[in-house]
C-alpha cells in the first residue's frame, strides 16, 4: 500500500527549530525503507492557483474542495508550470494549486 | 553650476534613469534587493561627487558604471558564483566609452514591467512593486500614497520579491502566445495607479496628483517601448485626456464639479492636444481595444467647446463598442447616460430600468443616482426624490453625498 502524508501546520504558529526539525523522522523512515520521497514546500503566499482557465494568486481552494491527487513537475519557470496545470482536466471544474518546492 | 542646480540635475537623472538601472541590475544579478541598493548608492555618489567634479557628459552612463562597480564589490565580498560576477563585469557603459546609441541597447524596463505585473502576484503587490522598482518611490512614499502603515507596505514588497524568486516568475517579455494577455495586465496596473491618484478613494484630499503623474510617466515609457501596441498608446492618451481636467474637477471647497459645469478654460490644452495626437496614431493601427475606446470617449468631451457641443450620439456608440469589448453593467450604465443625452431622458430611463431589473448593479449608488436624474428631467419629481434618497443611502463618500443632497433639494 502507498500512502501520501500531507504535512499541515499553521504558518503563524512559532515552534523551536528543534521541535520542527524533520531530520530524525526522515532518517528513521528511510532506515525502515518506507519513505519514498518528500519535500518541504514554500509558504502559501508563494502559491499560484489555476481555476476555470484563469490564473490567480494565493491558495484559495474552496472549502468544499478536497485534495484529489498530486503531481510533481519540473519546469523552467512558473509560466511553464501554469501552462501544464491549465492542461489538466480538473483545471476546468476544480482548481490546481501550483506550489513551489522549498529551494534546495 | 550651483549646488541647487546639481541637486535638480540629479533628481532629473533619477526620474530618467532609475528604472533602467534597476532593471538592468536585476537581469545581471538576479537579485532585486541588491539591484535597488546599488542603484540607490549610485545616486548617492552622484549627489556627493557631481557638485565637486561637475555633471558628467552622459549622466546615465556614469550612473550605470557606479552602480555596476558597487554590485561587483558586493558580489566579490559575498560568496557568489563566477558566472554572475562575470555577467556584471561585462555590463556595458564604462566611464566614457564609445557613445552607445540608446536604441541599440535592449531596454530591460519592459522585462521588469512584465515581471512586476505577473498575474501570480496580488494586484496590490503588482502596483507597489511597479512604483518601487520602476518609478523609484520609497517604501514610505508608496505606503503614504495607499494609506497603509509603512511596515505593511514593506512586508508586501518583501513577499512579492520572495514569490518572484521562490515560485520562479520569469524575468522576461512574455512569448507571443502570452503577450496579449500579459500586456493587458501591465496596462491594467498602470491604469489602477492612475485612477487611484485621480479619484483618491480614501483620505482627506480628493486627488493625489503625484500618483497620476507617476502613472503617466510609466505609461509614456511603456508606449515608447511597445510602439506596435496601440492599446499602450491608447492608455497614455486616455490618462492625458482625463488628467487634462485636473484643475477643473473640484471647487474651492473640495466638492466635485461635474463635467457639464467645469470651467473648460481651466483644462490643460497641451495635454489634450498630445492625447488626441496619440489617439489618432493608435486608431490608425485599426486594432481597437478598451483603452483606445475609452480615450475616444474622453476625446469627445475634450474637444467639445461647451457641454451643448458634446457629440452624445458618438459617445453612446463608443460605449456600445466598449460594452462589446469588455461587457460590464457599469459600462451599460454609462451608455444609458449617453443615450439619454442623445435621444432624450425616456430612452435613457428605459435602459436604466432594464439594468435595474437585471440586478447586477443592486446596491450601487450610481444606478439610483442616474435614475433619479433622468426622472427629474422627465418631471416625475416624486419618483426622482425617492430615487435620490435611495442613492444618498448608498453613496460611499462625503463629496458624493453632498452632491446628491444638493440635487435632491433642487428637485423638491
Amino acid at each position: 500500500m502507498k500512502y501520501l502524508l500531507l504535512i499541515c501546520a499553521e504558518e503563524s504558529v512559532e515552534v523551536s527549530p528543534e521541535q520542527a526539525d524533520p531530520e530524525p523522522w526522515i532518517e528513521e523512515t528511510e532506515r525502515r525503507g518506507v519513505r519514498l520521497d518528500g519535500h518541504r514546500l514554500c509558504p502559501v503566499s508563494d502559491a499560484t492557483t489555476v481555476r476555470a482557465g484563469l490564473v490567480t494568486q494565493g491558495p484559495f481552494a474552496e472549502t468544499k474542495e478536497q485534495i484529489a491527487g498530486f503531481d510533481i513537475i519540473e519546469c523552467t519557470d512558473l509560466d511553464e508550470a501554469i501552462e501544464i496545470a491549465l492542461k489538466h482536466p480538473v483545471a476546468s471544474f476544480g482548481s490546481i494549486e501550483v506550489r513551489p518546492f522549498w529551494p534546495e | 553650476m550651483s549646488g541647487a542646480d546639481v541637486t535638480r540635475v540629479v533628481e532629473e537623472a533619477f526620474r530618467e534613469e532609475w528604472g533602467r538601472l534597476v532593471a538592468t541590475l536585476i537581469r545581471l544579478t538576479g537579485d532585486w534587493d541588491l539591484a535597488e541598493e546599488c542603484a540607490q548608492d549610485a545616486f548617492a555618489q552622484a549627489l556627493a561627487r557631481w557638485p565637486r567634479d561637475g555633471v558628467p557628459r552622459r549622466p546615465g552612463a556614469w550612473l550605470t558604471t557606479a552602480a555596476r562597480n558597487r554590485a561587483l564589490d558586493r558580489l566579490r565580498r559575498g560568496t557568489t558564483e563566477v558566472a554572475r560576477l562575470r555577467s556584471v563585469a561585462a555590463m556595458p557603459a564604462g566611464p566614457d566609452p564609445e557613445p552607445v546609441e540608446e536604441d541599440h541597447v535592449p531596454d530591460d524596463r519592459l522585462r521588469l514591467m512584465f515581471t512586476c505585473c505577473h498575474p501570480a502576484l496580488p494586484l496590490e503587490a503588482q502596483v507597489a512593486l511597479t512604483l518601487r522598482t520602476l518609478a523609484g518611490l520609497t517604501t514610505a512614499e508608496i505606503a503614504a500614497a495607499f494609506m497603509v502603515p509603512e511596515t505593511t507596505m514593506a512586508q508586501r514588497l518583501v513577499r512579492a520579491k520572495r514569490k518572484i524568486r521562490n515560485a520562479g516568475i520569469p524575468y522576461r517579455v512574455p512569448p507571443a502566445r502570452l503577450l496579449a494577455e500579459r500586456t493587458a495586465g501591465v496596462l491594467g496596473v498602470l491604469y489602477v495607479l492612475f485612477t487611484e491618484g485621480y479619484s483618491a478613494s480614501g483620505g482627506p484630499s480628493p486627488a493625489r496628483p503625484e500618483l497620476t503623474a507617476e502613472a503617466i510617466r510609466l505609461a509614456r515609457v511603456l508606449a515608447g517601448l511597445m510602439p506596435g501596441e496601440p492599446e499602450a498608446q491608447g492608455l497614455l492618451a486616455l490618462m492625458l485626456l482625463q488628467d487634462s481636467r485636473r484643475a477643473a474637477r473640484f471647487d474651492a471647497a473640495g466638492d466635485i464639479v461635474t463635467l457639464e459645469f467645469q470651467d473648460r478654460a481651466k483644462w490643460d490644452h497641451d495635454e489634450i492636444e498630445e492625447g488626441l495626437r496619440l489617439l489618432d496614431d493608435a486608431l490608425a493601427c485599426r486594432r481597437p481595444g478598451p483603452y483606445q475606446v475609452q480615450a475616444a470617449i474622453a476625446a469627445c468631451h475634450a474637444t467639445a467647446l461647451d457641454p451643448d457641443d458634446t457629440d452624445w450620439p458618438q459617445i453612446a456608440g463608443l460605449y456600445a463598442q466598449l460594452a462589446r469589448l469588455t461587457p460590464s453593467p457599469v459600462i451599460e450604465l454609462n451608455r444609458a447616460v449617453a443615450v439619454a443625452m442623445a435621444d432624450g431622458p425616456l430612452a435613457g430611463l428605459r435602459l436604466v430600468d432594464e439594468l435595474r431589473a437585471g440586478g447586477a448593479l443592486a446596491g450601487h449608488h450610481l444606478l439610483a443616482a442616474t435614475r433619479a436624474d433622468l426622472l427629474r428631467r422627465l418631471g416625475r419629481t416624486a419618483d426622482a426624490a425617492q430615487a435620490y434618497e435611495e442613492a444618498l443611502a448608498l453613496a460611499p463618500t462625503d463629496a458624493e453625498r453632498r452632491y446628491l443632497a444638493r440635487r435632491r433639494d433642487e428637485t423638491g
